[in-house]
């Protein structure tokens, strides 16, 4: 094909054009350097995530307390470590390099969410992860579904079709549970204290506080903002409490009949910045078993690139 | 040392097309295969799967669009409603 260059100022109305007509831009159109970068930073960031993801969760695999739930734990950690995968297939779309990202995630250079910090205490944590913390990322992930970069999009469409299972795997365990023994349910009752405020902290900053967000949804790439799907994911959030018979650990929370949505208090935002800065519970041992999983990995890499190597050469040499 | 990247096809079922569904690296095309199974089909999304280098692709340029598919947008006699028929022909 001849090469047929377009002045700069045509393909920035071009893409603009697209943007605004909420049709999508696909790997190989003209587009902006910052929309390319921000999309970059923040799809790795949501693939890292994902993978380091299945650390908390992992934990219980083998202590499940049925082969039913330890089948069911095992589905789900491998789900997150696919839509790692349907991510970073995602940004390598954008030119990024697979193997940078990774070792941008082992040697801290690029953020996962702050959620993954905090350890799961008991097998009462599994169930609320699935139900808030998959909640809360259900929240998050369905308004991207129509995120303009069309890679992303398919990929979080893919990603929400399978979190719906890990949320409802969630709920049903933590309902199994609330009809149990007193135990079970103190059990409930304490891992949704502790996961609630950084379930609320996972939309990021109060939007005063979140200088990207402006530009991001001019993009299109973010569709609502942090204080939008935090007050969604809260007014979705109660009723279940309700049922399950759990409290929120919220003596500011109240139906506000005006406003037609639930009150709230304020997340610690020094905690978020603290643990986001590296300095939550689990932090550096995230990253540790991350890293050792990626070197003890590298023999493996190497001896399948090996053998294809070679099975390539014998099947030259026998043409 | 990194693996080549590998575009995935999958047939959703039978009489569809194989519809381009993501990528993946793998050190060859058997692992490929093996690799795109557990990643894009975990739910039965799939009776068939091809994996192709991605590195054999080629691809139009988007800048091109026009004059590339301008040959096709001059031509409305090859669409049926460019025929006049009376509406009382029967069948076509
Ligand atoms: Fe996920
Ligand atoms: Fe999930």
């Amino acid at each position: 094909m001849s090469e047929r260059t377009t002045p700069e100022g045509e393909l920035e109305r071009q893409f603009e054009r697209t943007v605004a007509a909420e049709a999508r831009i696909e790997p190989r159109d003209w587009m902006p350097d910052g929309y390319r970068r921000t999309l970059i930073r923040q799809i790795a960031q949501h693939a890292h995530s994902e993978i380091i993801g299945m650390q908390p969760e992992g934990n219980w695999i083998t202590r499940a307390p049925s082969l039913r739930r330890k089948a069911i734990l095992l589905a789900k950690v491998q789900d997150e470590a696919g839509h790692g995968l349907y991510l970073y297939s995602a940004t390598e779309t954008l030119g990024a390099d697979r193997e940078e990202l990774t070792r941008n995630l082992i040697e801290g250079r690029q953020k996962y969410s702050s959620i993954f910090n905090y350890p799961t205490l008991t097998f009462a944590d599994v169930g609320v992860i699935g139900w808030l913390v998959d909640g809360a990322a259900i929240c998050n992930q369905v308004p991207l579904c129509r995120t303009s970069y069309g890679p992303y999009a398919r990929a979080m469409i893919r990603i929400c079709k399978e979190e719906s299972f890990h949320q409802r795997q969630g709920y049903e365990l933590l309902m199994t549970m609330m009809r149990g023994t007193e135990e079970q349910r103190r059990m409930v009752q304490d891992a949704t204290n502790r996961w609630w405020w950084p379930s609320l902290m996972m939309f990021g900053p109060p939007d005063g506080d979140s200088p990207n967000t402006r530009q991001s949804m001019a993009w299109r790439i973010k569709r609502h903002t942090n204080d939008e799907l935090r007050q969604k994911f809260v007014d979705m959030t109660v009723p279940q409490a309700e049922r399950l018979g759990v409290t929120l650990p919220d003596p500011e929370l109240r139906w506000n009949p005006e406003r037609g949505h639930y009150d709230f208090g304020t997340p610690d935002w020094a905690e978020f910045k603290r643990v986001v800065s590296g300095d939550g519970p689990c932090n550096a041992q995230r990253l540790a078993h991350r890293r050792k999983a990626h070197e003890d990995g590298a023999w493996v890499r190497e001896a399948a690139a090996a053998y294809a190597a070679r099975r390539s050469a014998e099947r030259k040499g026998a043409a | 040392m990194s693996w080549p990247l590998w575009e995935v096809f999958v047939r959703g079922k039978r009489g569809l097309n194989h519809v381009h569904v993501g990528s993946l690296h793998a050190p060859d095309a058997e692992l490929a295969l093996r690799h795109a199974r557990d990643v894009y089909t975990r739910r039965n999304e799939g009776v068939s799967i091809w994996v192709v280098p991605a590195g054999a692709i080629t691809a139009s340029s988007p800048d091109e669009k026009d004059p590339f598919f301008a040959p096709s947008g001059d031509k409305v006699y090859r669409h049926p409603t460019f025929y006049v028929i009376p509406d009382d022909v029967p069948h076509l």
